[in-house]
């Protein structure tokens, strides 16, 4: 479904992505954990072509999204959720207009159709009945559980999580992993999943890789990744998540 | 001393040429019929409604000073019969276009270029990307139309106002006879006038909004970056603009 291959991203001279490579399969939920900094957005950035690599190249569904045309892009796009790590929704619209874009935006849906995925989607997020707010309003945690409802109110079937969990309470933290898990469950969402939050990699992730330096360390099922004698795997893990 | 100059220069043109394609990407947008009617009428009602008090007062002031100043010379010489014509000419020409042009430069490329380079340094604009809406097509493409048609609608009221404005001047105040006030502007000036002076508005609408659009979609770096894409979208585009209206007048009306 995605296939990376020897990917490399420098920023004016700093190396963040140093050669990574990774196939995932479709249904799989993918965690990629890794210090502060070393890169884990900037690969999700790459994946949505958001950003241009310096080298290597990323397939989804057997198309290399750098030979897009833009309407090509457009169509790989749909088929992806993004949950940002800042949230990234559109302050100048409510949660109802944030959550309806992309819908209204396709053109092919009723605006009786459109509010009731808004609905249903607030609710899998646990935010029932907050259509009317504006972004503004909301605390930070509230933001990224509507921008988790935004990015799955057209179904993609590819979700990309950056830090989804992060900045939540337990309780609600559990909702998002369990949700995660009802989407590649039911729907065989392929999933990505950037964070530190331990608890959530546990409980998400189908196999485990550790970006560090700008390469990839394969840590392989939670179970295998728990065990790992990889020094650097071990050190992350025992630390909590935190280097 | 020399190197940075050569640095200067060198932005300047990266910026003109990251300009310049944004304006031939967002026409051929628009010739491509992608266009949402609805972001349009949203963008003239804020561009065009809003600025009108603005524009208004600017221009009717203008016009009134501009009365005190030729009307007060030209009853010294004389000619106090061509005080309408003259003024016409100015109104129509350039006292009109340009005004309008600084006021809405001033006022709408600040506020464009603040607001997408907020939802650039925001992650917004790469939301946008994200869902699959071109930016472009979404942000730009409203505001160029709107502030391509509004410009010249605002015009055209700043052209009665501020000739009026003269006229009330020139009449109630330096007491030239209003009879010859409206016969002079009337021989003097030609329909091309104001046609002229309405196309330069056209242009400067597409200079403003593009420059706007341009400034705001290249923002880096937080708050401060806000700022100064905010600042130099005002200067830039009040630049471009009185180059740009030197040459247009030139060419329009020898
Ligand atoms: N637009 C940019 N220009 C220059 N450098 C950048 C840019 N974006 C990211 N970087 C750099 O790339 C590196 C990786 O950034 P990235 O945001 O991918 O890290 P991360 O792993 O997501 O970190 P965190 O866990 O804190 O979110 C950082 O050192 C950052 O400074
Ligand atoms: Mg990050």
């Amino acid at each position: 479904m995605i296939k990376i291959k020897d990917l490399h991203k420098n920023y004016n001279g700093l190396v963040v992505l140093n050669g990574v490579s990774v196939d995932i399969p479709e249904g799989e939920t993918l965690a990629v954990i890794g210090p502060s900094g070393c890169g884990k957005s900037t690969l999700l950035r790459l994946i949505l072509r958001l950003e241009e690599p310096t080298k290597g190249s990323i397939e989804i569904d057997g198309q290399n999204i750098a030979r897009l045309s833009e309407d090509g892009l457009i169509k790989i796009r749909r088929k992806i959720g993004m949950v940002f790590q800042s949230a990234a929704l559109f302050d100048s619209m409510s949660v109802y207009e944030n959550v309806a874009f992309a819908l209204r935006e396709q053109n092919h849906f009723t605006e009786a159709e459109i509010k009731k995925v808004v609905k249903q989607k607030l609710e899998l997020v646990e935010l029932p009945g907050k259509e009317n707010v504006m972004p503004s309003e909301l605390s930070g945690g509230m933001q990224k559980r509507v921008s988790i409802a935004r990015a799955l109110a057209f179904d993609p079937r590819i979700i990309l999580y950056d830090e989804p969990t992060t900045g939540l309470d337990p309780v609600t933290s559990t909702t998002i992993e369990n949700l995660i898990n009802k989407l590649s469950r039911e729907l065989k969402v392929t999933s990505i999943i950037v964070t530190h939050q331990l608890s959530t990699i546990f409980r998400t992730a189908h196999r485990i890789i550790m970006l560090d330096q700008g390469r990839f360390i394969l840590g392989g099922t939670v179970a295998e990744t728990k065990r790992s004698d990889n020094p650097i795997i071990k050190k992350f893990i025992t630390a909590g998540g935190e280097t | 001393m020399i190197e940075k100059l050569g640095h200067a220069t060198l932005d300047f043109l990266e910026e003109f040429g990251r300009t310049s394609q944004l304006f031939l990407n967002t026409i051929a947008s628009i010739l491509s019929g992608k266009t949402n009617p609805r972001l349009v009428i949203e963008q003239m009602v804020k561009i065009g409604i809003d600025s009108l008090p603005i524009a208004l007062t600017s221009a009717a002031f203008v016009g009134m000073v501009f009365a005190v100043q030729i009307a007060t010379e030209f009853v010294r010489f004389g000619a106090s019969k061509y005080v309408g014509g003259v003024m016409g000419i100015a109104v129509a020409r350039e006292l009109a276009p340009a005004l309008t042009g600084v006021v809405i430069a001033s006022r709408v490329a600040a506020a464009i270029a603040a607001e997408i380079g907020t939802m650039k340094v925001t992650e917004q604009i790469d939301a946008l990307n994200a869902l699959g809406t071109n930016p472009v097509r979404y942000l730009v493409i409203p505001r160029f139309i709107a502030c391509t048609l509004m410009l010249p609608i605002l015009t055209i009221f700043a052209d009665i106002l501020c000739f009026f404005g003269g006229y009330v001047v020139s009449v109630y105040l330096i007491k030239i006879n209003a009879v010859d006030y409206m016969n002079s502007a009337q021989q003097l000036m030609k329909y091309s006038d104001v046609y002229g002076g309405i196309f330069k508005s056209l242009i400067f609408g597409m200079i403003i909004s593009i420059i706007a659009c341009s400034k705001g979609l290249g923002t880096k770096g937080g708050a401060k970056g806000v700022g100064e894409a905010t600042t130099s979208s005002v200067v830039a585009s009040l630049m471009a603009l009185f180059v740009v209206n030197y040459f247009l007048s030139v060419l329009l009306f020898k």
